[in-house]
């Protein structure tokens, strides 16, 4: 097949381009969830991405924080953005940082105000945004313009076998484009560890990816009360026959088909070495990554499922694919692309790398994802430890 | 190619996968290994719906299975060819 050299979407400020046009009301602490909330309800083509955090973070916890805030609002899929927090001070670090891409922001704080009185006048900075965003007209853009990150959920043999080998194939022949590429999951990379680290381009990266593994692991080691059955892994990737950590690791691995990493990237931080596969240090768990991978930067996620996940993101739309004709039949308005024939040998996976490359166009062009149609919108910021 | 009951990723590998929505007991499965094409055979000892893997060899506590042609756990119980490998034989080595 040959794959198109463009999509049409949204060209930024700052050169990159978006998959989607959304204004966001972004609250930076739990309790301006409330305000944030009001002002989607009063504002037509807004949203509002509500979280549990954000008080008294102190130390890399609330680095990540901010991490995750300011990457969400600087995301190419996001067209202006509204920030709101109980504090100015906090509210200005992210608006200054989200406002480098050029993309209109602006902050408004709560306290002294109360939040009728700021849920009247960010709705007013609202109405701007969303009609000022709703005039942008996709355009043709170069298909190296897409980020593409990649994670798998409530994976079973089924991804091992087939889903996440169509996404290597994706990936094998997305990266000679100059298509950005990331994985993540560090705790689902253990039993795979040693071979995933050979993957590494450099002997930097492969440093940064040993280091980076044995730090979670070691901090697992160190939490765990008994063999993690049922948490890693999960009960449905059991039912599913999935039976150790280790095959899990060896069936997620298979999602970055023959591709070398470049560089490390913390969680939630943008990639700057160029086009190419990075690995970013992330929680295996669904929401949690896609949020910190959707922070840095990446424009459009694949998201590989056996027992059917059915996860979104607010931001970055999340293209299911499965190869469990189960799943397929029973989930079907949760998988935009069903790989099952592959398992009866019906198809190949050349010819289902093909099909989710088709899909991935599709999607980034606007069609909806079969999460985004259903609403899903989770947004979870990921906590490293207690906050003071 | 229709007609695959079970797939294995690597010569090497002594577990299979079931890709059907279940073999059920003393029935004649047909096996094809990805890596390099090949077909071979093998009689089911158990009940095992989709997803879950088969024992392609007798396998006796303390070894090792492998899938992917890599590690991924001991054996906790003896398997025979044919059954059901899963959790209550099969344990991770990293936890």
């Amino acid at each position: 097949m040959e794959i198109p050299k463009t999509f049409l979407g949204y060209k930024r400020e700052d050169g990159r381009t978006g998959t989607r046009n959304h204004v966001i009301i972004l609250p930076v602490d739990d309790i301006s969830n409330a305000c944030a909330e009001a002002v989607a309800n009063n504002i037509k083509g807004t949203i509002a991405l509500p979280h549990s955090y954000g008080r008294l973070q102190f130390g890399a916890d609330l680095e990540l924080h901010f991490r995750t805030m300011i990457g969400t609002g600087k995301n190419p899929n996001v067209a202006a953005v509204i920030v709101i927090g109980i504090e100015p001070k906090w509210t200005k670090r992210i608006v200054d940082a989200i406002a480098t891409t050029g993309k209109p922001v602006e902050g408004f704080s709560i306290e002294g105000v109360g939040d009728i009185d700021t849920i009247a006048r960010v709705s007013k900075k609202a109405q701007e945004f969303s009609i000022w965003a709703s005039e942008k007209q996709r355009e043709e853009r170069p298909i190296s313009d897409l980020w593409i990150s990649v994670k798998c959920g409530e994976s079973d043999t089924t991804s091992g076998l087939a889903s996440n080998p169509t996404v290597g194939n994706l990936m094998d022949k997305l990266e000679p484009l100059g298509v950005h590429l990331c994985f993540g999951e560090t705790s689902e990379l253990t039993g795979a560890e040693t071979v995933c680290e050979k993957r590494g381009k450099t002997p930097e990266a492969q440093e940064k990816f040993r280091k980076t593994w044995s730090s979670y692991n070691d901090f697992i080691l160190k939490e765990a009360t008994d063999d993690l059955s049922e948490s890693q892994p999960t009960a449905g990737n059991i039912a599913g026959g999935l039976t150790t950590i280790e095959e899990k690791a060896f069936g997620n691995f298979q999602k970055i088909g023959g591709c070398k990493f470049i560089d490390v990237l913390e969680p939630a931080e943008e990639p700057t070495k160029g086009p190419g596969l990075y690995f970013m240090d992330t929680s295996s768990a669904a929401a949690e990554c896609v949020t910190l991978q959707a922070a840095g930067g990446f424009n459009l996620h694949l998201f590989p499922t056996g027992q059917g996940n059915i996860i979104g993101n607010p931001i970055e739309p999340v293209v299911k694919l499965t190869a469990n004709p189960l799943t397929a039949r029973t989930m079907s308005e949760h998988i935009d692309v069903d790989v099952s024939k592959i398992l009866s040998r019906e198809m190949n996976l050349d010819e289902a790398g093909d099909e989710l490359i088709k899909a991935t166009i599709r999607v980034a062009n606007g069609r909806l994802t079969c999460a985004e149609a259903l609403g899903h919108r989770e947004f979870v910021m990921t906590k490293l430890y207690r906050s003071a | 190619m229709a007609g695959t009951d079970i797939i294995i990723h690597d010569e090497k590998d002594n577990v299979g996968v079931v890709v059907i929505e279940k073999i059920t007991p003393k029935q004649d499965c047909d096996c094809w290994i990805m890596e390099n094409d090949k077909s071979i055979k093998i009689q089911s000892m158990d009940e095992i719906p989709l997803g879950h893997k088969i024992a392609m060899t007798d396998l006796n506590e303390g070894d090792t299975i492998l899938k992917y042609g890599h590690d991924i756990g001991k054996v906790v119980k003896s398997i025979k060819k044919g059954e059901h490998v899963h959790v209550h034989n099969v344990k991770t080595k990293k936890w």
